[in-house]
């Protein structure tokens, strides 16, 4: 099902989605959150599509036309908050030291903490955006990388999608968490519950996945995601199970805190360290990645941390 | 001759050791634990809730050690 529109663009595109009728939208969006829902739908094309939209669309010029015109003032916007930061500026960065030297707020704490039941469906229903096709976006990038960094990467995405056992795979993990937990489970159902924040990160997955000259961001991204990854999900599993929430949804995280830490290691060194002395100019690309997927995280957290009047 | 240095055990600079392939492992209490990914990371740490499994934990030793403020687990 298509998502709600948010706005005069995302209204026409959806229309255009179902009529077919797709020529003359202009990137003309009312707002953010109107580019974002916009943008997030043309990039599900490439994923699942949607049940009332042709699957020819997904390759309509004038679509991809409209796509582009999104995606620009998006990449601008992620670069000049890149560019921004006081981490752009440190003279000796590296990836460990921007990973590490990045401080948001956590709503993994919060969760392990003090988080109440109806807060926690609801950061799960945000996240089901992703976990329902976790590292999908990613694999975009596979065919685009050189032998060293290509072999690691594998060697991590093998294990997402769970070493060849369906019943292990990552985002099937989660889909069962979901429903012992009663969330409904069809791909990308809760998008509509999704804040902005939520529908920017999920963009800038598929914006850094979907474009070969991105491919370091990508994997600058895969990086620090997975190096934030296990210590949260030790808290998001003890404040799910403090909650009393069902065994099945604790495990996803449970697994999350053991996979992670070795495909920390691996992103780190063997992906990201490989493709950086391959291409050591994509440089400043790599640290875009992970400087976004850290600096959006915070930005989500933030926000509901606000709404809840929690920080 | 292998093109490409690719160590089948690997250690991490003030983290977990990987190890890749299968492999028994036997805790400190004697119980076997079997690794069940292409690439596992046992904690040297000595920190880890689930040994012998690496859990991050290492990274909060790190923290702390340099003084940043606390990120307990
Ligand atoms: S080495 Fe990572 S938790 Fe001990």
């Amino acid at each position: 099902m298509l998502p709600k529109s948010r706005g005069t663009l995302s209204a026409a595109v959806f229309n255009a989605l179902q009529s077919g009728a797709t020529a003359g939208l202009e990137p003309a969006p009312e707002s953010d959150e109107d580019a974002q829902i916009a943008l997030w739908a043309l990039y599900e094309l490439h994923y699942r599509g949607f049940e009332e939209v042709d699957p020819d669309l997904e390759w309509d010029a004038d679509l991809l036309r409209l796509r582009r015109g999104l995606e620009r003032p998006f990449e601008a916007e992620l670069q000049r908050r890149w560019a921004q930061s006081d981490l752009h500026a440190d003279p000796e960065l590296d990836l460990a030291r921007l990973i590490d030297g990045h401080d948001g707020p956590s709503l993994a704490r919060f969760v392990q903490r003090k988080a109440d039941r109806e807060q926690v469906l609801e950061i799960l229903q945000h996240r089901s955006l992703y976990h329902l096709k976790e590292a999908d976006p990613t694999s975009w990038v596979v065919p685009r990388l050189d032998t060293r960094p290509k072999a690691a990467m594998m060697e991590i995405l093998f294990d997402e999608y769970g070493d060849g056992d369906p019943n292990r795979l990552h985002h099937h993990l989660f889909r069962r968490g979901m429903e012992a937990a009663g969330l409904r489970t069809d791909h990308a159902c809760y998008v509509d519950e999704a804040p902005v924040e939520i529908l920017a990160m999920n963009n800038a997955l598929s914006l850094f996945g979907l474009h070969r000259r991105l491919r370091g961001a990508a994997l600058g991204h895969f990086a620090a995601f997975e190096s934030t990854s296990s210590v949260p999900s030790r808290q998001l599993a003890q404040g799910l199970r403090r909650l009393d929430f069902p065994e099945e949804m604790a495990a996803y995280y449970d697994e999350h805190v053991e996979a992670d830490s070795v495909h920390e290691q691996v992103a780190r060194r063997d992906v990201c360290g490989a493709y950086l002395e391959e291409n050591p100019s994509d440089r400043d690309l790599l640290f875009l990645g992970a400087f976004t997927c850290l600096d959006l995280e915070a930005r989500y957290a933030r926000a509901m941390l606000a709404r809840w009047d929690a920080a | 001759m292998s093109d490409f240095e690719h160590a089948s055990i690997v250690l991490c600079p003030a983290g977990p050791m990987l190890l890749r392939g299968e492999h028994e492992i036997q805790d400190a209490d004697g119980k076997t634990h079997r690794t069940v990914r292409p690439v596992s990371a046992v904690c040297m740490c000595g920190g880890s809730a689930i040994k012998p499994w690496c859990d991050g934990t290492h990274r909060l030793i790190a923290a702390k050690a340099r003084g940043d403020d606390e990120t307990d687990g």
